[in-house]
């Protein structure tokens, strides 16, 4: 009995496709998990998703282009701030409107250019993820993308700090809360482009404001919090990975669900743990 | 003493809108508590975003000696964020810290004295969230003192406060005054004020600027409150009271 568990639990990682899936989705984890504190608290979270489908079509056409996926989204991000300015200043059209046109349009544009039959096949993971698909420079570029995010978070976590806990005393303390505020959107278009190879565009914003908000709920500080997010998202990925290879369900998905599973078993964790105070 | 702050003529718009503050001058010196009074809407908050640099104003000038420490109200602040009454205090150091520079012990040093000096040492490590009002006042107060700005500004720091921290703080302000320091220091208790070196009374504009002792008749405070003036028979020239602020 124990040498089957042992055994269940040991297979999958013999495989080295599935080393590296949980190496990549790790490094989405430990990213997102940092990043989605400062997302969540900043109350980004829906930003975040708007920001994920933004980007698109940018992933797409640099896949299709053969050029490196963070130009993509760079230049993803850039065309929907542009529509959404635009878009913003017509008369008529509200900002809130306008973001909801250019998003829905600009991810309807790189849904049918991914999955047009002219494209090459594979495209397609770009939106749902294919962790189990992931090459050895993937992860390497993945990890250096990875890496960069996190030394831009501590860089500028003494800011993010201050401008998170009150907006207009930090101007007076020598807090810059507009470069602070594009600085955090950079982080997180990096993080979603990190993310994008593992979980697929629709389900990395999963990694980024599910871990966040469960540690969010258990996590008195801030260091603390996102050392949680990251190690939550971290087994989540591990987790997912098990289910995945299992139950034979799809790998982001599988990852995404067990991460959202965590978060609502810490919601009720904290419920018992504060019906018993006074 | 040296000028820490003037203004002259000076009045404040938001955007293209009406002018909510005007004709404003003024002028404060190291060592002096300069209390501010004015309803609600008066233009207290306008004015300090004016002298933080926040808002451009209208018409008229200003100076400041060096950026202001700023004091915000507590009940501004936010509870469910995850900082610990140091890690708050330490937002103090912003500017003289380098970004990629980690928190210098001198820092944590300073911050620390500052925590122990309006009487929170022992709860540097407590969540700022679970302080509370008068603690967390205190709090943003040892921030600005990390700061070490001379000139401080202070939105309300009295609104919402237990009494142990209103009288530390009455007292941390008379000695932060004995060490040079200016305060600009919002007030609703016209009292508290008497005791101070300066008042400046808003209501939309300026409607006195001097001494209590001379300023703060009853003709001026009709004039700064609207009218809405309480006078306790027995004591006179005393005014004890303000109905709650006049709306416009």
């Amino acid at each position: 009995m124990g040498a089957a568990i042992t055994h269940g639990l040991v297979d999958p990682w013999t495989h080295g496709l599935v080393q590296r899936a949980f190496a990549e989705l790790a490094l989405v984890g430990v990213v997102g998990g940092a990043l989605g504190c400062w997302v969540v608290l900043y109350g980004l979270s829906y930003s975040a998703e708007s920001l994920a489908h933004a980007l698109f079509p940018g992933l797409v056409v640099a896949a299709l282009l053969g050029l490196p996926l963070l130009l993509g989204g760079a230049v993803g991000v850039a065309g929907a701030a542009v529509g959404v300015a635009l878009l913003g200043r017509t008369p008529g059209i509200g900002r809130d409107t306008a973001v909801a046109v250019v998003v829905t349009g600009l991810f309807g544009l790189g849904v049918m250019l991914a999955l047009s039959a002219a494209s090459p096949p594979g495209l397609g993971a770009l939106l749902f993820g294919d962790p189990l698909g992931v090459s050895t420079t993937d992860l390497v570029l993945a990890a250096a993308l990875a890496g960069a995010t996190l030394l831009g978070l501590a860089l500028l976590h003494r800011q993010l700090l201050a401008v998170g806990f009150d907006r207009g005393g930090a101007r007076a303390l020598g807090g810059r809360p507009l470069l602070v505020d594009l600085a955090l959107l950079g982080l997180l278009a990096a993080a979603i482009v990190v993310g994008v190879q593992g979980l697929g565009n629709l389900l990395v914003v999963a990694m980024i404001v599910g871990p966040a908000a469960t540690a969010r709920l258990l996590a008195r500080r801030m260091v603390p919090m996102m050392a949680l997010a990251a190690a939550l998202a971290a087994t989540g990925a591990a987790l997912g990975l098990y289910l995945s290879y299992y139950a034979d369900t799809a790998g982001g998905a599988s990852v995404a669900s067990v991460v959202v599973a965590g978060y609502l078993a810490a919601l009720v964790v904290r419920r018992i743990r504060f019906r018993g105070r006074p | 003493m040296s000028e820490l702050a003037r203004a002259v003529d000076l009045s404040a718009a938001y955007g293209g809108g009406p002018v909510v503050l005007e004709s404003v001058s003024f002028g404060l010196r190291g060592g002096e508590r300069v209390g501010v009074l004015g309803p609600n809407g008066g233009g207290k908050s306008t004015l300090f975003r004016v002298l933080l640099g926040e808002l451009p104003p209208r018409a008229g000038r200003y100076s400041v000696a060096g950026p202001p420490g700023f004091v915000p109200q507590t009940e501004r602040s936010r509870l469910d964020y995850p900082v610990s009454a140091l890690d708050v205090a330490l937002m103090g150091a912003l500017s003289r810290l380098p970004w990629w520079r980690p928190t210098a012990r001198s820092e944590r040093r300073r911050a620390l004295s500052a925590l122990d000096r309006v009487g929170l040492a022992d709860l540097a490590d407590d969540r700022f969230g679970e302080l509370s009002g008068g603690q967390r006042q205190r709090v943003l107060v040892a921030r600005a003192l990390v700061q070490d700005a001379p000139l401080l500004l202070l939105d309300e720091p009295f609104t919402g406060v237990d009494r142990p921290s209103a009288e530390l703080l009455e007292r941390l302000f008379a000695e932060l005054a004995a060490e040079g320091r200016g305060l600009l220091i919002a007030s609703h208790d016209v009292d508290q004020v008497r005791r101070w070196d300066r008042v400046l009374c808003l209501n939309g504009r300026q409607v006195a600027f001097g001494p209590p002792e001379r300023m703060l008749d009853r003709r001026v405070l009709e004039q700064t409150y609207g009218g809405s003036i309480v006078t306790i028979p027995g004591e006179p020239g005393v005014t004890t009271g303000i109905l709650p602020a006049h709306h416009h």
